[in-house]
Order: structure tokens, then C-alpha cells, then sequence
């Protein structure tokens, strides 16, 4: 890169980091644009981009770290630069400069526009009172969930998508809820009468009253100036302690249009197909562009202008000419679905309808060419069709004899055999329109690369990664490619066992096996191999069945935990002493050089705040340990698959800015689950404070110090790839953080496959943070108590095994180099 | 073919093995359920060039019965050496036998 002379070099302005502004972004960086291209990035926000789509889960519990769209790192790359928390204000146009709030100038090549939209609040008097708000940014929703902790009743002016969202938020805030819209039905965009009928009996079902063709007239105040209630030009005064308006959005052109580029009457930045605007040096893009003749208010559009001003970056001929905006949601729990031309606009069209007013599900079809074409259509309430349907109306899928029986219940199989499937699908659908990937892509990844599981599929593909409404047709087009090639599909442990490990664990633990003899005999073939052996030791290790080396189970153990050591390159082994939570002693540290030099081991300090020693045989290795034993030390337990360590930060004790004594957590955890068999090693780290220093968010499981108590992430992984944890749950006390920990650790050792570690096991699990949240904390699969006993047993019947091997003659005889020398 | 005693058979433990150094060279020996059946190869892994075919995990596949080596897991025919993942590589075999409980590998 050097060689291209910094001469060369172009710099692109990027005025907004909202979701499509990084879209762009990425795919700037996915196609190399680095190379040449500096990417100076204006963020107005006070954080990076994230999922304004997912917004509402918010209230449930996401954090803002999870709605990030952001990949750790990635402005560390060469040629990204970002202002968090700065905005382009103005575009010198002939300097080709832009000046920003924070009156930093920047000189560009070309200029993106990617500055979005600001909710539309309608001019009615009373709007801007205490207590009137919109809900578009994360600050929006902090200021609306701290105002709401002192109200009880709450409105939402707007009965649209984004209306019904804010809706569901204020429900969630525990809010009495009243929706109010302007039009005689919800979301007047994309459903019709029959369906917003449905639609709106279904959300006044969960408590929230709907007003239609209702027009706010005023909001008045109480004697504090504060929002009091709502007045309308129909019908008796509302009550409200709040108000939010969600009444369609409004294109942000004010840069355009004072830097004088063609701006539409009703507002939004005129662009051309390469959505590049009335100057050539900059483009527009995203809900602040009127591109191909209209806004278009949904990101997926969005992306595909990114994509298309990327392409044109790059020296490629992309355009942009309109977008689908077919669309699937759940709006509070509602299943709610709109494609191709629901409305029956184009001559010629029919519709064929299924109401049932009982089931509260509505479903209309709309067909051309004499039932012969599938066109479009609106489901609510079940849009389980939706898939397949889109499909036939985007002409990717034939539509069959009778497309009436597709909106049908499945009656007798009525559409079974129908040849509806995945395999219908013609190789250019496209099946993630957020990403838009096609299914000749992901095909050909899943034969090239041989994937196997639809983790493997959305991190190759991107394909599910978006909104992830099309994870199940992935999930069928996988199963479907690898049947075509002839790949059983089948997850048994390995030939001596047609069990998965999960199934093989609750055979051991239910049925009590106590060896694995016991269980090839009952539930296997052959004599095992070096696959079911180790696994089925970690399993009875797991469950307790004590010194990991005694008796039938010695010979099941790989040679680490057989020599409990970690085999190294040259045949000799590496010795771990624990360190827990990375304190240790002046004596202690003296103890492990005294050992090192009489026994000439290489040294190294680990990652995980330990001491390695190199270059030990097997034979050297008793007397190792009880010389370290003598020291006050114990296994660390490098060499099984098992909980390693906890990392931890100094904390409050030393740190001028932590909340909470990090080191005392790290170790008391680090103590309770201390020799803990699981399926792939263990790791975990407790930072003091949310500067996070001891990388508690790369872990299996990562505890964060907050100043109401600790937060506590799953499921991270740094290693070959990387993975951010999520936040299980939040400012819990230290019973309920270890109760959760325990059952969380217990759950991913009955359930995980093989080697698989908890990142891995997270991605494969259906449900994702929801499902595991309401297994760890609402129990609602009725385990916890058997989960905490398990772990009880665990922490009650813990030994150092090297203690108990040294102490052992008959033990200590089996580390030997030779059985005759 | 001189037999040169190692061991006796109740010090192998059944269905793991053990390294013995004969005449210079280092030899697995293993003995396997559940007939008891003894086997000698190289203790020399040919993948990684390190001694420790002895270290690692017996088991079968299909009939055969075989072992793991622990460094990079390929698997080893116990009768003839054969290496069960990369047909143009083997270990050599030693004869091995029982006289009066004791264990002898011949060397040639």
C-alpha cells in the first residue's frame, strides 16, 4: 500500500453513522476501498451506529453494547477515522470542505450524506410541554423511560409502524397505553381494512386502547406545566401523564439545502440511480434521500443505496432503481406482513381472502392472470406463509395450481407435497434482503466451504445477520443442500454412540452410569475410540464421580488430563499452578522460580494472569507438584477442559476509578468452579468497572462491576473468533450473580456438543439471549434447582487432583517416561 | 529374534499404554480388552516427530482395533502400524509376547 504514494490517497466525508451510513462503511471495508480511500466519519450521536430496527427491545432488557452494529475494533483499521459525538453542520461546496460542530474542517474527495430522519411532530399546541417526547434515538428512549418512572398513563400519537413500537415500549414501561392515529385504521400503510381490524383486536386484547380518526388538538398542562392530557377534535378529553410522537418521520436536508443542492418540495435530498445528487461529489443516502422518486422509510433500501454508492466508489456502474419494500414484524407479539402489491392496485388483480375473527388471524391474497400469479399479499396474525409467498410474488418460486390452499390452516396436509419448499426457490432468489443474499451464494458457500451448520452459513454468508426473519429458510436450504449431497445429517458423538452428547449426558446423569464401560454396554458399540472416551469422562467428571484417574476411567482420559499437564510440541508437558484472580504471593512467586531453575523449565506469564512451566516429563512431574503444593498451590487446571481462569482487574481496593473489589469476586468465583468438567474449556474475568480492563465481555461468562452491583455477560469468546458477550443480566446482587452463574455453567455442560465452547453453543441455540434468559432466570423449563444441585455437588466435592495424586504412591507410579527404565 | 523382557503384564493397565525403552529404541505397548491382547509399535508419532504414541487413547473403529496418537489425533492400526487417516504412512510393529507373566518384544 506504501507503494501507491500517499499522493494518491482520496478522502470520503461521511456525514452520519446511523445504520446505513455504517452499512456503508463496511462494504467500503469488506471491498478494500482502505486501500485508497481515508473514511472520515461524523457520528452525531454520542455512541456508534446501532439497531434502530431493534429498538424497542431496549425496554426488555437489551442494553445500548447490544444494539450496537458496530464490530469491536472496527475503527482500528487503517484508514477509518470517527467523531463520536460531532456533526457536519456545514459543506463548503466549492472548497470541498465541510465544517463540523466541533469546528473541525475536513476537505473531501466526496461527501456522503447519511444524516437519516427526525420524527414528524405534528404543529398542535402543547406539543413541546415537559413530558412530550419522540422516539427515534437511544437518548430518546433514556429520556422516555426516566420520565415514565413517575406516570401512569401514557399516549402515543401515530398508529403506524413505529407508533405501535413506541406503544409497545410504554406497555413495557408498565404504562396504561393509549394509541392514537390520525387515519380510521393502524398502520394505514401497509395493511388494509380486514387486517388492521385484526390487528387492532389483537394489541386491545394486551390492554392497549386504540383511537382512530382521532386528530390531536392541543395537549394541555397541570399546574406544574407539565403534560396533563390530550384534546382532540372528536370526541372527550384523554388523560395522559406523556406523550410520544410517532407520526412519520422527515427527511434531514437542512445541509443540502443550505450548500443549495436540489432538495424535493416536500423534503429529502434529490438523488439520481448512482444516488449521487445535484453535485457530482456527493451523494446522498438513506431516509434523508428522495431516491428513484420517494423516501424510503425502511432500512433495507437504505443498504442497498449503500451498496450502490460503495460500487460507484470502486469504479463500478450499480444503481439504484426502487426497492422492495415488502416487510414481516412482530408488533407486539402480532405477526404483521405486507409484500408485493397488497392492495390489488395493478388491473386485473383479485383478491382471495380467510378471515377468522375467532383465531384472530387475517389473510389476503392477491393474485393476477387469472389465479394463475401470486402478487402480493397481507397477513396478520399468522405470517407463516409470508416466505414462500414473497417468493411466488417476486417470481423467484412458481405459484401453484390452487395458491388459495397457501393462506388456508393446513388442513389434512393440504399443502404438504406442494413443492413450495426451498428447493422451489430459483437459484437468484434473493433470501436475506437485508444483506441481500441471494441463494446461489449461500449454496455454493455451503458446497465450497463445506458448511454444516447454520452458524457457519449466517458468518460466511451474512445471510440471517440482519432483522434474521429468513434464519429459518436458511436453516431449510442448509438441510436441504447437504441431504442433495449426500451428507447424512445427523450429530451422533461418533460411531460407538447414535447419540448426541446432549442426549448421551441425560442418559448418564438420569440412568446414574457410573463408567463408561457400563455405558457401551447399554447404549454403544465397539470398544469407544479417542472421541466418546474423553467425552464421556468429561461427563462423569461433570456429574461427580470423583479423582478423575481412578480405575476404568484412567483410560479414558487424553493424555493432558491423564498426566494432568498440557502436552506440548516436543512430547514434554507444561505445568500450570492456579492463581486465582491473578493474586499471588512474594513467597509463592519465589516457590515457582526455585521450581523452574531445579527443573530447568521455560517460563512465560500467560494471558489469563498465570505462571507456565515448559519442558516437563512426565516423570518429573510429582515431584513438580509437590513442591508447589508445599508452596500453598494447587492444579490450575490448564490441561482439562474446564473452567480456567477468572481473570480480574485490580479494582476498588487500588483503582481510583472502580466500583466494586473485582480481585475478592474473581477469586471467589474462580474457587467455586475450580475443576468444573465441561464440554471446552472455561473462561471468565470481573472487571471493577465499565472500563472493563479485564476483558469480562471476551469470556464464557464475564462479570462487569456496576454501582448498583455486577452485570453479568455469557457467552463471549475471543480466541479464533472473536465474539462479544451478552448481557444475561443486570445489577445483581452477589447471591443472585453466583445462583446465575451456576445454572448458566450447569445448563451449557448438559446441552453443548462436544468441544463446543459457549459462544459456539449460544449461536446454535434457538431462541437466543430471550430463550436463555428464561431458562437461567425465569426457569421455565423447571431445572434450576437441579442445575444449583449439580453445581452444589461440584463446589462440596472438589479435590485438587494433584494433591490427591502426590499424596497417592500407587498414583504417583504411573508418571513414568519408561515402564522399564 | 532375541526377546527382551519388559515388564510384567499386570503393570500395563488395560486399554492404555506404555512406553518401554528396548535395546535404544522406544516401543507403545498396549494391552487391550477385553481378551487382554498385547500390541507393540514405535512410540515415534511420524506427524509430529515426537515420542508419544504410548500417551494416547485406544479405541476401535470398525473392527480394527487402533490408537489416537494425543498430539494431532490420527489414528494408528495397533496390529500393523497403519495409519487409519493417511494411507501412505505406518509405524513399525514389534512382535510381543507373554512367557510366565511376563511381557517380551522381539527385537530382530
Amino acid at each position: 500500500m506504501a507503494a501507491t504514494g500517499v499522493e494518491t490517497r482520496r478522502t470520503l466525508v461521511l456525514a452520519g453513522h446511523g445504520m446505513v451510513g455504517h452499512r456503508l462503511l463496511e462494504v467500503l471495508v469488506e471491498r478494500g476501498a482502505t486501500a485508497e480511500w481515508d473514511l472520515v466519519t461524523f457520528c452525531e450521536e454520542p455512541r456508534l451506529a446501532y439497531d434502530r430496527v431493534g429498538l424497542s427491545s431496549f425496554f426488555n432488557g437489551s442494553s445500548a453494547d447490544e444494539l450496537s452494529l458496530v464490530s469491536p475494533g472496527f475503527f482500528d483499521g487503517v484508514g477509518l477515522d470517527v467523531r463520536v459525538g460531532d456533526a457536519v453542520v456545514s459543506i463548503d461546496r466549492e472548497a470541498r470542505t465541510v465544517v463540523a460542530a466541533s469546528g473541525a474542517r475536513v476537505t473531501y474527495d466526496t461527501l456522503v450524506l447519511a444524516t437519516g430522519s427526525v420524527p414528524f411532530v405534528p404543529p398542535i399546541a402543547g406539543k413541546d410541554l415537559p413530558g412530550c417526547f419522540v422516539y427515534r434515538t437511544l437518548d430518546d428512549l433514556e429520556a422516555i423511560r426516566e420520565y415514565a418512572a413517575g406516570c401512569r398513563i401514557g399516549a402515543v400519537v401515530g398508529g403506524g409502524l413505529l407508533g405501535l413500537e413506541a406503544a409497545n415500549a410504554l406497555r413495557s414501561l408498565g404504562l396504561e397505553t393509549h394509541v392514537v392515529e390520525f387515519a380510521p385504521r393502524l398502520m394505514p400503510v401497509q395493511v388494509d381494512d380486514g387486517g388492521a381490524d385484526v390487528l387492532r383486536r389483537r394489541i386491545e386484547e394486551l390492554g392497549v386502547a386504540v383511537h382512530t380518526s382521532m386528530s390531536t388538538t392541543e395537549i394541555f398542562a397541570d399546574g406544574d406545566g407539565a403534560v396533563a392530557g390530550m384534546r382532540f377534535a372528536e370526541g372527550d378529553d384523554l388523560e395522559v401523564d406523556m406523550v410520544v410522537f410517532s407520526a412519520g418521520i422527515r427527511p434531514r436536508d437542512d445541509l443540502a439545502r443550505a450548500a443549495g443542492l436540489d432538495v424535493h418540495e416536500r423534503g429529502g435530498v434529490i438523488v439520481d440511480e448512482a444516488c449521487r445528487t445535484s453535485d457530482a461529489a456527493i451523494f446522498a443516502i438513506g431516509e434523508c434521500a428522495v431516491a428513484a422518486g420517494r423516501i424510503w422509510g425502511l432500512v433495507s433500501p437504505g443498504y442497498q443505496m449503500a451498496r450502490v454508492v460503495a460500487d460507484r466508489l470502486l469504479g463500478g456502474d450499480a444503481t439504484f432503481s426502487g426497492a422492495d419494500v415488502s416487510t414481516k414484524l412482530k408488533l407486539m407479539g402480532v405477526d404483521v406482513a405486507s409484500f408485493g402489491d397488497g392492495f390489488a392496485t395493478a388491473p386485473g388483480s383479485e383478491s382471495i381472502t380467510y378471515a377468522d375473527p375467532v383465531a384472530k388471524v387475517y389473510k389476503r391474497l392477491v393474485v393476477t392472470d387469472g389465479g394463475t400469479r401470486v402478487s402480493g399479499g397481507i397477513l396478520v396474525g399468522d405470517a407463516t406463509a409470508y416466505q414462500t409467498l414473497l417468493q411466488m410474488a417476486r417470481g423467484d418460486m412458481p405459484t401453484p395450481e390452487h395458491p388459495e390452499l397457501l393462506i388456508f390452516p393446513d388442513v389434512a396436509g393440504a399443502r404438504s407435497g406442494g413443492g413450495t419448499g426451498v428447493e422451489a426457490l430459483s437459484a437468484s432468489a434473493t433470501i436475506c434482503s437485508c444483506n441481500n443474499v441471494s441463494k446461489a451464494t449461500i449454496c455454493e458457500l455451503i458446497a465450497d466451504c463445506g458448511l454444516t451448520d447454520v452458524g457457519a452459513v449466517k458468518s460466511a454468508t451474512r445471510a440471517g445477520t440482519g432483522c434474521g426473519g429468513c434464519v429459518p429458510l436458511v436453516t431449510e436450504l442448509l438441510k436441504a443442500e447437504l441431504r442433495k449431497a449426500g451428507v447424512e445429517v445427523h450429530n451422533h458423538l461418533c460411531e460407538h454412540f447414535a447419540y448426541t452428547r446432549q442426549e448421551l449426558f441425560d442418559i448418564v446423569r438420569v440412568h446414574r452410569v457410573a463408567s463408561f464401560s457400563e455405558l457401551l454396554a447399554s447404549h454403544g458399540r465397539g470398544r469407544g475410540c479417542e472421541i466418546c472416551k474423553p467425552a464421556v469422562a468429561s461427563m462423569l467428571a461433570s456429574l461427580g464421580s470423583g479423582y478423575i484417574l481412578d480405575g476404568e476411567q484412567a483410560t479414558l482420559q487424553d493424555t493432558n488430563d491423564h498426566f494432568l499437564a498440557n502436552l506440548q510440541r516436543d512430547g514434554t508437558y507444561s505445568v500450570v499452578p492456579r492463581v486465582p484472580g491473578g493474586e499471588i504471593t512474594p513467597d509463592q512467586l519465589i516457590a515457582i522460580g526455585e521450581v523452574a531453575k531445579e527443573f530447568g523449565l521455560y517460563t512465560k506469564i500467560t494471558g489469563g494472569q498465570r505462571i507456565d512451566l515448559f519442558g516437563a516429563r512426565v516423570d518429573q512431574l510429582p515431584a513438580i507438584w509437590r513442591r508447589l503444593i508445599d508452596a500453598g498451590m494447587e492444579s490450575g487446571h490448564a490441561y482439562g477442559k474446564a473452567l480456567r481462569t477468572v481473570k480480574s482487574c485490580v479494582g476498588r481496593t487500588w483503582c481510583r476509578y472502580g466500583v466494586q473489589d473485582s480481585t475478592s469476586m474473581a477469586i471467589e468465583l474462580e474457587l467455586r468452579y475450580r475443576g468444573l468438567r465441561a464440554p471446552h474449556k472455561i473462561k471468565s474475568a470481573v472487571s471493577g468497572c465499565t472500563r472493563e480492563c479485564a476483558e469480562a465481555q471476551g469470556k464464557d461468562f464475564g462479570v462487569i462491576a456496576t454501582e448498583r452491583g455486577w452485570n453479568l455477560y455469557v457467552c463471549g469468546n475471543g480466541g479464533m473468533k472473536p465474539q462479544h458477550a451478552v448481557l444475561l443480566a443486570e445489577d445483581l446482587d452477589r447471591d443472585s450473580l453466583i445462583r446465575y452463574i451456576d445454572r448458566f455453567l450447569m445448563f451449557y455442560i448438559r446441552t453443548a456438543d462436544r468441544l463446543e465452547r459457549t459462544a459456539t453453543w449460544f449461536n446454535k441455540l434457538d431462541g437466543g439471549i430471550d430463550y436463555l434468559r428464561r431458562v437461567i432466570i425465569d426457569d421455565a423449563l423447571g431445572i434450576c434447582e437441579d442445575l444449583e444441585a449439580e453445581m452444589a455437588r461440584h463446589v462440596a466435592t472438589y479435590e485438587c487432583e494433584w494433591k490427591a495424586t502426590i499424596e497417592d504412591p500407587e498414583r504417583v507410579r504411573r508418571f513414568r517416561t519408561f515402564i522399564n527404565a | 529374534m532375541t526377546w527382551e523382557d519388559v515388564c510384567a503384564v499386570d503393570d500395563l493397565l488395560p486399554d492404555r499404554g506404555e512406553c518401554a525403552l528396548v535395546a535404544g529404541v522406544q516401543v507403545a505397548i498396549f494391552r487391550v480388552s477385553p481378551n487382554g491382547e498385547l500390541f507393540a509399535l514405535s512410540n515415534l508419532d511420524p506427524f509430529s516427530r515426537a515420542h508419544v504414541l504410548s500417551r494416547g487413547v485406544v479405541g476401535s473403529k470398525g473392527d480394527v482395533p487402533k490408537v489416537a496418537s494425543p498430539m494431532y489425533k490420527q489414528t494408528f492400526d495397533l496390529r500393523t502400524g497403519q495409519c487409519l487417516d493417511d494411507p501412505s504412512v505406518a509405524v513399525p510393529t514389534f512382535p510381543v509376547r507373554v512367557v510366565d507373566g511376563r511381557v517380551k518384544v522381539g527385537l530382530p
